[in-house]
């Protein structure tokens, strides 16, 4: 199979209009004979619902919380970006589409990141329209804050709650098309299979979560809005429901999966406190806009911080990046942080995290103004840890945040299965190997408001007007397969709890696929991975029946599926020779310990498919033609 | 490790809806102050399933105390002894070694309870799919920039908006009311002008739907904004009902 990624010809800022144009429509008497199935409501679900709902289509959602509104976009802190160049400091499309296409390492696809900064203005006039209240100016007007990777302020935010009061937005558009009945929302489903019908998707087989019913659902078209993978790692700043299953089932039935490897890291998070620690939390990167990142000059300096003088602190960041200082990409502020603590400069119980300092910003502008930027984050800070960071700076260090990777879609955000679509985090398209902070937000309501709408027409332009049978053979087997994959799970009766084995399946990842990586630990991890896939199979202990609501049978489907996912994550990171964003192959990279990208050998999307069980996956290359960007190393300097 | 603690936890144990349930008993052996009380809450748990019993089931999931997932009532207070704090972020440094800790579920008829600690909220959706949005379809807003909005009146929204659905004012209520939650998503329409154009038909709607789902009557004792995790101030309620009136003077 070769991938088309479908880019439309024509000069850069034309593509999206132009291949708008040529979008087959549906016409809306039509639209009514559609069944769309949407899995996951966070903001590209959300928001992909309720447009297609307003449009017409019958939809139906699934979520497994038990509300639309909990989906872990919920908890997104810091802002959106878009290009409105309100601020009038000379940022636009292009200027948003070039920073994006920098930051993500010159890794993702021209067309689809310019497309991305086109609707980004649209995305704020809509969540405005929707009464998202945003931060304002006295005058009424909008405010604007910046964020690492740019020397523009284009981020739009809601104090730390940004994430909160967008998915609320969508939701809200969403709860308006369930009152009219356009769209049936299903809560506490979960779903366990992909159903495919003549080679294209046509349902899903979902469990109900409270009666443990296993129900079939059939549908035109199925998008999966699921989020990302990165719970793969056990301690995360993901929420804790989190997973990988609908992804990955999609993935065993054909749809590519790109550049599994490209994880994020994010380098303002609370440490870790203990073994019993279940999750880790975000400081949003907004706070780097005041706080300053420092470490004492002194390895080991028992002073506490506030006794520590300037002339005996590094401000690190400031120093080795004159030009962005504390704001520059995550990956780049993860590494710093990591190499510092690596040098032995690291502060707090476990020398495993550095101090980000907010004194300078409360003697500049008060106590009052630095917590009306970020009090809800001081709070939360002061819950977790018991300190004031007002009094004392906080300590932090990079946590797994956000996947760049994920299923690998073409431009019209449909994957390699004809009829299935990935939106948001789910997909791998814009981020290339570094994501950009508020570019998350951005992405996932771009997808659902205005792309999806779009391109989904076109599929179903071509597709037979009747109502899809849930009682097919296709569907049945589907569901007889789920069924028993949950016995199979119950049956072990083994030793090990499934939080046991998402313990150490995490460990194997942060130590083998973390934020350095080399080609003797991808190995090794590799072997342990399969072993402690083996084990997982043999020495499982899942409590309870599938006919109740059961926590860690919901949970052991979503370990068997990390088991996998994670050793093509390895697979892939071994196969990339080259450093780029948050891939960093200790092996390639410069003089000054900066990611050294192989453009010559490397300049392409890798999408694996899958080939059976205990199989290698198979490496298709996407090659990513830059005609508009000049590839440089990048600089934050 | 010092300063770890042994507590004794009494819980409440339903199989399912239709189940009588019941308070059981079991230790919480060597926790950390630092631990959260959802993570004592596990090492409970794993402690079960290696005993061959059942783990006490609880809603959770963000554990950053914004998803509003996390609903339980420890020694009789919604989410626990702290103000402003959801359960996820109640840490167990608010304890002290031998501790007795009741935990119980969401009380509330509009909630039943689906198992142990969990309870079905969908009575609170049905409110907001009555009428907590403002209706634009996507591609139809104007510039974001094309209306000043007093940023008063952002700020008030926004204190409003940021409600998380957890329905701790619910299960604090007597009446089991649910005006603070309905209200706080009234006020942040009312408040902006996006909201004004179909502001009568939206407290009306939701109201309706409020009490069809079985929640009662405000008790004005305040109970709600006393337990609420996120600080919603109960201004919001009058502000609905002086919605409502105005509502119902214009016959809608």
């Amino acid at each position: 199979m070769t991938l088309d990624s479908k880019i439309p010809a024509g000069p850069l800022s034309e593509k999206w209009d132009r291949h708008k144009f040529n979008l087959k429509l549906v016409n809306p008497a039509n639209k009514r004979r559609y069944d769309v199935i949407i899995v996951g409501t966070g903001l590209a679900g959300a928001s992909a619902a309720a447009s297609l709902a307003e449009l017409g289509y019958n939809v139906k959602t699934f979520c497994f919380q038990d509300s639309p509104r909990r989906a872990h976009s919920i908890a997104a802190q810091g802002g959106i970006n878009a290009a409105k160049n309100y601020r009038n400091d000379g940022d636009s499309v292009y200027r948003l589409f070039y920073d994006t296409i920098k930051g993500g390492d010159y890794r993702a696809r021209e067309a689809n990141v310019h497309r991305l900064a086109q609707v980004s203005v649209n995305i704020i006039d809509q969540c405005v329209a929707q009464g998202v209240p945003f931060a304002r100016e006295y005058g009424g007007l909008l405010d604007n804050r910046s964020f690492g990777g740019a020397q523009v302020s284009r981020t739009f935010y809601a104090k730390g709650q940004t994430g909160q009061q967008l998915l609320l937005g969508a939701y809200s558009a969403m709860n308006r098309m369930v009152g009219s009945g356009q769209i049936k929302s299903y809560t506490r489903h979960e779903m366990l299979e992909l159903v495919m019908v003549d080679g294209q998707a046509r349902g899903i087989i979902a469990r109900d979560m409270v009666t443990g019913e296993i129900e079939r659902h059939s549908a035109h078209a199925v998008v999966l809005c699921t989020g990302g993978y990165g719970n793969v790692f056990y301690l995360t700043t993901y929420a804790r429901g989190s997973n990988a299953t609908a992804i990955w089932r999609a993935h065993k039935k054909g749809a590519f999966f790109g550049n599994p490897c490209m994880t994020q890291i994010h380098p303002t998070c609370i440490p870790v406190s203990g073994d019993h620690q279940s999750k880790l939390t975000l400081m949003s990167e907004s706070l780097r806009n005041d706080g300053r990142i420092w470490v004492p000059k002194q390895k080991g300096d028992p002073r506490p911080p506030a006794d520590i003088p300037e002339d005996d602190r590094d401000y690190y960041l400031e120093r080795r990046y004159p030009s962005f200082g504390n704001l520059v990409p995550r990956d780049i502020a993860s590494r710093a942080a990591k190499d510092m603590c690596d040098k032995g400069y690291g502060v707090g119980k476990t020398g495993l995290a550095v101090y980000l300092d907010f004194s300078d910003a409360i003697n500049r502008l008060g106590e009052k103004a630095v917590e009306a930027k970020y009090g809800n984050l001081f709070d939360m800070y002061k819950q977790i840890t018991g300190d004031n960071p007002y009094k004392t700076p906080m300590m932090i260090y990079p946590a797994v945040h956000y996947t760049m990777g994920g299923l690998w879609v073409d431009y019209n955000l449909m994957t390699t299965i004809p009829g299935l679509y990935a939106c948001g985090e789910a997909n791998f398209s814009d981020h290339g190997a570094n994501r950009l902070g508020a570019s998350a937000l951005m992405q996932g309501l771009a997808d659902g408001y205005f792309v999806l709408p779009y391109t989904i027409g076109d599929y179903l332009a071509g597709v037979e007007r009747k109502p899809i049978a849930n009682d097919t053979p296709e569907f049945m087997e589907a569901e007889k397969a789920v069924k028993e994959r949950l016995n199979k799970l119950l049956s072990i009766k083994g030793k090990k709890t499934v939080h046991d084995f998402h313990r150490e399946l995490g460990l194997i990842m942060w130590n083998h696929c973390g934020m350095g990586r080399n080609e003797q630990g991808l190995k090794e991890g590799i072997v342990k991975m399969r072993a402690l896939r083996e084990e997982f199979w043999k020495d499982l202990l899942v409590p309870g029946s599938d006919n109740e609501l059961n926590q860690n049978l919901e949970k052991a489907g979503r370990v068997a599926d990390y088991l996998e996912l994670g050793e093509l994550m390895m697979v892939d990171a071994l196969e990339r020779k080259e450093s780029c964003g948050g891939h960093f192959r200790e092996e390639y990279q410069t003089p000054e310990g900066e990611a050294l990208r192989d453009d010559d050998n490397f300049a392409y999307v890798a999408a694996w498919e899958y080939k059976g069980d205990n199989q290698a996956h198979q490496l298709h290359k996407e090659e990513l033609e830059y005609e508009f960007i000049q590839r440089s190393q990048r600089s934050y300097k | 490790m010092s300063g770890n603690m042994n507590l004794t936890l009494k819980v409440w144990r339903q199989k399912n809806a239709s189940d009588t349930g019941r308070i059981e008993t079991y230790p919480a052996k060597n926790i950390s102050p630092d631990m959260s009380f959802l993570e004592m809450l596990d090492v409970v748990n794993e402690d079960l399933i290696k005993e061959g019993k059942d783990p006490i089931a609880f809603d959770h999931d963000c554990r950053e105390g914004i998803c509003g997932m996390c609903s339980m009532y420890i020694n009789g207070r919604a989410h626990g002894p702290n103000k402003g704090v959801t359960a996820c972020q109640l840490h167990m440094r608010s304890f002290k070694n031998g501790d007795t800790i009741i935990i119980e579920p969401w009380r509330a008829a509009a909630f039943p309870v689906l198992r142990d600690l969990i309870v079905d909220r969908t009575a609170l959706e049905k409110i907001q799919q009555a009428g907590g949005f403002v209706s634009v379809n996507t591609g139809s807003a104007p510039d974001a920039n094309a209306i000043p909005v007093p940023k008063w009146n952002a700020d008030e929204a926004f204190n409003a908006a940021a409600c998380i659905g957890c329905g701790a004012c619910v299960a604090a209520c007597k009446n089991s009311s649910a005006m603070l939650f309905m209200s706080a998503k009234v006020s942040q329409y009312a408040l902006l002008p996006q909201g004004k154009a179909e502001a009568k038909m939206r407290v009306t709607n939701m109201l309706k739907v409020h009490d069809e789902q079985g929640f009662g009557a405000c008790t004005n004792t305040e109970a709600c904004e006393a337990e609420c995790p996120k600080g919603i101030s109960v201004s919001n309620i009058a502000r609905m009902n002086r919605e409502y009136a105005a509502a119902m003077l214009a016959g809608e």
